[in-house]
């Protein structure tokens, strides 16, 4: 049970970020909610990478005691979640950008009153 | 000779790259040598993509690793598993880099006269390169969190590309809608990527193809690809951004990002076919019908919504929704026959219309951009009597509309033949409904036709002038395109589509040529 509790987290963390997404009305809150997201995807990630007993893959701090190929985890799910952290700023960043962009425009960051694109 | 042949793979990605970053600089000695350089460097990429896709014709599947060349070169007491990242073309791979490159090069000769007056174009141009970067990343990887990486450099690259009249709020608008679904489409992938390396420890497609189970775990992962990807092509019901940001756009920026939209759909079929393709004949056929379905629904609401649009770009906007779901039921229609014969036919005419989309609505927008930079106009009720005044520009508009509509001789003709004639095979009813959509989109556009070129000369049009010669090659490549397509369409399908095709229908080969042998 203790070992699905992080799993559960992402559950949440992602509903909390898509609710904030589609029900929100304010840009930032919905930049808010994609990067909630995000944090959702990147805690998955890490908890895969998860093992009981592993070492993290850093040589040099290997202790003493422990040998190597069993112990030290596979660092592949932290560097694609450091990838993914990357990405999310320079996404962040952008969406930023957009919304600073959008209230000089509109004077508003309500989306209900953003609306110069009708179908 | 050879050894550029060899390397061309990382060539293809490192030269845009590179010169995405050279650009600004060589801005600052003159725009023409900027201009210039680019066109050069994305000659060039097509030129590399021509030998490679020449190579790949004649000796198959080519890999190209990065890192450990070998399997077994494993770092000594360490690793049990070799640190590389490869890539894998095949012919749907190439096919698809080739749909990328030229629109790319297209799109550069016509943004070089399109753009004389505007500002910020040096980062305009190394924006224009991350997004070829980016597709053409996405069609060479064989590593599923590498297609991540390359699809999010797509998307912040393309949202940034349409947002780039930021004076207008619609292009805002559009943008952030854009950046909103291609976010959280690309934290679907990943999540799903999570899920696959959680099972199988691999993220290289052909691993995981090789060992995919179908598992509960592997469905769910399968729904959220397709979701995030299809979300990404602008299939319905997600399609919302797809209008808005192809309207807002500069038609140079959009004809690129309906290239990249075609990236995704890639994604669609890569993981239909090749990742979850050992289960091809057994368990896609549902996911074969939810496809044909969605495709159905996307050209219905395309079609119908381009009928009532005021706007020229939205118009095409819509018809390019339209067009997107023929080639979703011609892959629907592949996964749901499984074993029948006129598979194939039916992937046929889906992969060839991919290449005729890009081709047919490309050429529509650079027309529409053609005319808002002759007129500033964008609303279809100020415009009218334009074909005195821009001759070129009206024949050009003709042929964007036949081919777009499937009129022979041209291209849409030849992919829309095989579609129909497939999809009749699996459920007439799907058939009637596209050819029905087709006539209504040639009703659509003679009407636009009509009151766009024909009709009085409206007094506040009196001294519109055709368009400069760079925005005319540009219309004159794509069309030349349309033409030899849809007068050779044999020689086109049997060059370029079919082992397109073949790569799709055998996902065997695309495993071995990683796991057996070396």
């Amino acid at each position: 049970m203790i070992y699905n509790i992080p799993y559960i987290a992402v559950i949440i963390l992602i509903m909390v970020g898509l609710y904030a997404v589609v029900f929100k009305r304010n840009i930032i809150k919905m930049v808010m909610g994609i990067t909630i997201i995000e944090s959702g995807v990147n805690l998955f990630l890490v908890t895969l990478g998860y093992r009981a007993g592993g070492v993290a893959p850093i040589f040099t701090n290997l202790p003493e005691e422990r040998q190597i190929p069993g112990q030290l985890v596979l660092p592949i799910p932290q560097a694609l979640t450091l990838t993914s952290i990357v990405i999310g700023v320079a996404v962040l960043a952008l969406m930023l950008a957009l919304a600073i962009q959008i209230y000089r425009q509109y004077k508003t960051l309500d989306v209900t009153k953003i609306r110069r694109l009708k179908e | 000779m050879n050894s550029i042949i060899t390397h061309s793979p990382a060539l293809l990605i490192a030269i845009p790259l590179f010169a995405a970053f050279i650009t600004p600089l060589l801005s600052r000695i003159h725009r023409r040598a900027r201009d210039g350089f680019v066109l050069i460097v994305l000659a060039a990429t097509e030129l590399l993509a021509l030998l490679l896709a020449q190579d790949i014709y004649a000796n198959g599947i080519r890999k190209y690793v990065f890192g450990a060349t070998l399997p077994s070169l494993t770092h000594p007491g360490t690793m049990s598993i070799p640190v590389r990242i490869i890539f894998e073309i095949d012919g749907l791979s190439i096919f698809m880099v080739l749909i990328s490159l030229t629109i790319a090069f297209v799109a550069t000769v016509y943004s070089s006269s399109f753009f004389k007056k505007e500002d910020g174009l040096d980062r305009y141009y190394t924006l224009l390169l991350l997004v070829t970067v980016g597709m053409v990343g996405m069609e060479l990887t064989g590593d599923l969190f590498n297609f991540f990486v390359f699809l999010e450099i797509t998307s912040i690259a393309s949202c940034a590309l349409i947002a780039f009249w930021v004076d207008r709020g619609e292009s805002l608008e559009a943008a952030f809608k854009y950046i909103v679904i291609s976010s959280i489409g690309a934290l679907f992938v990943l999540m799903a990527i999570g899920f696959l390396y959680g099972q199988y420890d691999a993220l290289n497609i052909a691993a995981l193809a090789n060992s995919i189970q179908f598992t509960f775990i592997d469905k769910v992962a399968l729904v959220l690809l397709l979701a995030a990807l299809t979300m990404k092509a602008g299939i319905a019901p997600m399609h919302m951004w797809l209008p808005d940001a192809y309207g807002e756009a500069p038609p140079s920026v959009t004809i690129a990002v309906v290239a990249a939209t075609q990236a995704s759909l890639y994604g669609v079929l890569r993981v239909c076919f090749t990742l979850y393709g050992k289960g091809l004949r057994l368990n896609m056929a549902a996911v074969g019908w939810t496809l044909v379905g969605l495709g159905l629904l996307t050209i219905f609401i395309g079609v119908t919504m381009a009928l009532v649009q005021r706007s020229l770009t939205r118009t095409i906007a819509f018809a390019a929704v339209g067009e997107i779901g023929y080639m979703v039921i011609g892959a629907g229609t592949a996964l749901a026959a499984g074993a029948q014969n006129f598979a194939t036919v039916a992937l046929k005419g889906g992969v060839f219309h991919i290449f005729n989309d890009v081709l047919d609505i490309g050429l529509l927008f650079l027309v529409a951009g053609a005319i808002i930079y002759a007129t500033k106009e964008r609303d279809l009720n100020n415009l009218g009597g334009l074909a005195k005044r821009m001759k070129y520009t009206t024949v050009f508009f003709l042929i964007g509309l036949l081919a777009v509509a499937g009129m022979p001789p041209l291209n849409g003709f030849a992919s829309k033949i095989l579609i129909y004639e497939s999809t009749y095979q699996l459920n007439p009813i799907i058939s009637i409904i596209a050819i029905l959509s087709s006539i209504l989109l040639l009703a659509i556009f003679v009407k636009i036709f009509y009151s766009l070129f024909l009709g009085p000369e409206l007094p506040h049009l009196r001294d519109v002038k055709e368009v400069p010669k760079g925005m005319l090659v540009a219309m004159a490549i794509l069309a030349t395109l349309i033409i030899i397509f849809g007068l050779f369409p044999g020689y086109v399908l049997q060059t370029i589509v079919d082992p397109a095709v073949a790569a799709l229908s055998n996902p065997t080969n695309y495993i071995n040529a990683i796991l057996g042998g070396a």
